[in-house]
């Protein structure tokens, strides 16, 4: 399958925007992994606003990016969420209420645990009527939402993928293995633009690849969506070939050719 | 932008095990006689007064052996519900006919196997004690879990994911599996979902004063909310072949309300959208749509939305049912029953009404049955929409 990368958005430790984080992966820049906080989204509604969870936020700040909303709030293209965990904060909250004899479950909170919520909090936000999903697929998650949004995007013209997992609170730590939350998104499109890259995608199998600098290989692997690390790296080298974690030992190739291939 | 049309692709295996029990057959017989799966609830944990549609002797089928870490309430069902109908040998035929990577599996689900994490919360001392240490969230609460297990019975090694979006999680697997085939991913799907009962749906939408305490009544005057149910079900579709199969995937539809996320946009616009999209991909006017099995929740907004979508895209004399008097609403499963569910109905020619209706809300106008009546079908529609108003319309019939 043959796309175009019209847009990235990233939010992760040290990686905060695709401007910043371009740097740093080309090496012109140390690795400097410091707390971040994502933004509360400008396009959200202000009921709405005040509701969404960090995790939320975290999904929408790079959605925003890639979708090039910095400035004009226009979204047409269908978008694919992907996350391994979803948000673990409000399912812990939910769980530890109802563990209480009055299970005394918020109905705002039981709302914004279901899967979709940041596809849902997308289209309202963005008031696009374009189709959204919400997927998980383990530790393939990054790889699988890249081929279901590419595939969306052979269909219908532009997909976004936004792949995102955050560190969970303190009583699931010991049981979900994310140290580092980490949000990455791209804009896919089926025709060539100006400056888009070129993106090849196949199953391969082999061992994924990892990366040379020791503090971005850790937060590789420290969170599943930062499976996104060396497709992101080959983005902003311009060229590449890069093996993501699918199913089953095999992987998902992604090939980076210049724009203008 | 009106989507293009899309090839068919055959259905060539379909099954689906509930409130009404175990297999087609099952579902068949109570959709013919009218008679509920609903019983009060019953479960040893919850005391809402609330009716549910439960899968009997599930407590009785652990899974062992090497699927020993898949145990859960939610694997339980899917591996019950897959061996039913002949469907496993059906899929792992299709495994043997493409080869392992050339078949998926897209599943929908909205909980999971989060029972078992509900229990092991309960199950601490206090809130700042630890959860057991050996429990392997993955394989149970993890969403993927269920498409892990079916991948592993079926001996499938191809594109696979888990799509959670509410109650249009497995309907949309069909759309997702269609376009991944249509990419060149794949070339048979093994599509479906598996939801079961938990403490955090039932008191979830019981805090959103979306449950009813008595049988839902879809379309109702004095509908008042859901009941919700458990399920499994799965449909394996395939390229078409060279024997006909006798039903198909015609097409899919879905968009997004862009309104509230519990609230459906009151005109049914996201609906309407999902409706004319299947429509415009099979290639169909609205007329050529016999049936329609309604999402018809019995929440007061979500039918009001829905009827009004209904009448403006098919007028007030389509023939539509809500199935959820029978199952329940089986949430991320909701999908792929009523999709099993409407392919019976095309197979048999048979048109369900809908049950507990006693007085229809006259502000509704949809063509919504009360009475089961037979009846030849040939294209149906089957309608799934979720929580943040996440829309997918289904339409099935027969090739050409």
């Amino acid at each position: 399958m043959r796309m175009r990368v019209h847009g990235v958005g990233v939010a992760a430790p040290g990686l905060e925007g695709w401007l910043a984080a371009q740097a740093v992966l080309n090496g012109q820049r140390p690795y400097a992994p410091s707390p971040f906080a994502p933004a509360s989204p400008p396009f959200l509604p202000p009921n709405e606003r005040r509701r969404v969870s960090a995790t939320i936020r975290l999904a929408l700040q790079v959605a925003a990016e890639a979708a090039g909303m910095a400035r004009a709030p226009t979204a047409p293209a269908g978008a694919v969420f992907a996350s391994a965990w979803g948000d673990l904060e409000i399912m812990d909250r939910i769980l530890a209420a109802l563990a209480r004899p009055e299970r005394p479950v918020s109905p705002t909170q039981f709302h914004n645990s279901v899967h979709n919520a940041a596809a849902a909090y997308w289209s309202i936000g963005t008031g696009s009527p374009a189709a959204a999903s919400a997927v998980s697929a383990d530790q393939a998650t990054f790889a699988a939402g890249l081929l279901e949004a590419a595939a969306l995007g052979l269909a219908e013209g532009h997909a976004l993928l936004v792949a995102y997992d955050a560190v969970p609170p303190p009583p699931l730590r010991g049981l979900v293995p994310i140290s580092q939350p980490f949000g990455a998104a791209l804009l896919l499109g089926r025709e060539p633009a100006p400056g888009a890259p070129a993106l090849e995608l196949a199953i391969g199998a082999g061992p994924p690849s990892a990366l040379a600098e020791p503090g971005l290989e850790a937060l590789r692997r420290a969170n599943p969506a930062a499976a996104a690390l060396p497709l992101l790296r080959a983005l902003a080298a311009q060229g590449g070939t890069v093996e993501l974690p699918y199913h089953g030992g095999r992987t998902v190739r992604a090939a980076v050719r210049p724009a203008g291939t | 932008m009106t989507p293009a049309p899309m090839a068919p692709l055959d259905i060539t295996a379909y099954t689906v095990t509930c409130a009404l029990g175990q297999g087609r057959e099952a579902a068949w017989r109570a959709l013919v006689e009218g008679r509920t799966g609903l019983r009060p609830n019953d479960l040893p944990d919850c005391c809402l007064p609330t009716w549910i549609g439960r899968v009997e002797g599930l407590e009785d089928l652990p899974l062992g052996g090497e699927l020993a870490p898949f145990d859960c309430r939610n694997n339980r069902l899917a591996a019950l519900a897959l061996g039913q109908d002949g469907f496993l040998e059906a899929a792992r035929g299709a495994v043997a006919r493409h080869g392992a990577e050339r078949v998926g599996v897209f599943l929908g689900t909205s909980t999971s196997g989060i029972r078992e994490t509900e229990a092991a919360y309960a199950s601490r001392p206090d809130e700042t004690a630890a959860l057991p240490p050996g429990m392997c969230l993955a394989r149970t609460h993890g969403l993927f879990s269920s498409v892990a297990l079916v991948q592993t019975l079926v001996g499938a090694a191809g594109p696979a994911l888990t799509l959670s979006t509410a109650c249009s999680s497995s309907a949309k697997v069909f759309a997702s599996a269609q376009r991944a085939m249509a990419a060149g991913l794949c070339d048979a799907a093994v599509v479906g979902g598996v939801d079961t009962l938990c403490l955090t749906t039932l008191h979830g939408f019981h805090s959103l004063e979306l449950v009813s305490a008595q049988p839902c009544r879809p379309w109702d005057a004095e509908r008042d909310g859901i009941s919700i149910g458990e399920a499994g079900g799965f449909a394996l579709l395939e390229r078409p072949g060279a024997a006909a199969a006798r039903v198909c995937l015609l097409g899919h539809g879905e968009s997004c309300d862009a309104h509230h996320m519990t609230a459906p946009h009151p005109a049914g616009l996201g609906a309407l959208k999902a409706m004319e999209d299947a429509l415009a991909r099979a290639g169909l006017a609205p007329a050529a749509v016999a049936y329609l099995n309604l999402h018809g929740t019995a929440t007061p907004t979500n039918d009001a939305a829905e009827d009004a979508a209904v009448v403006s895209l098919f007028g007030a004399k389509l023939p539509c049912s809500a199935t959820k008097g029978w199952t329940g609403h089986t949430l991320g499963a909701a999908g792929i029953v009523e999709a099993v569910l409407t392919l019976l109905c095309i197979e048999r020619g048979f048109m369900p009404g809908t049950l507990n209706l006693r007085r229809r809300d006259p502000a509704l106008r949809a063509g919504v049955l009360e009475q089961s009546r037979h009846a030849a079908i040939g294209v149906a529609m089957s309608n799934s929409f979720g929580f943040g108003g996440n829309n997918c319309s289904l339409l099935f019939g027969g090739r050409g």
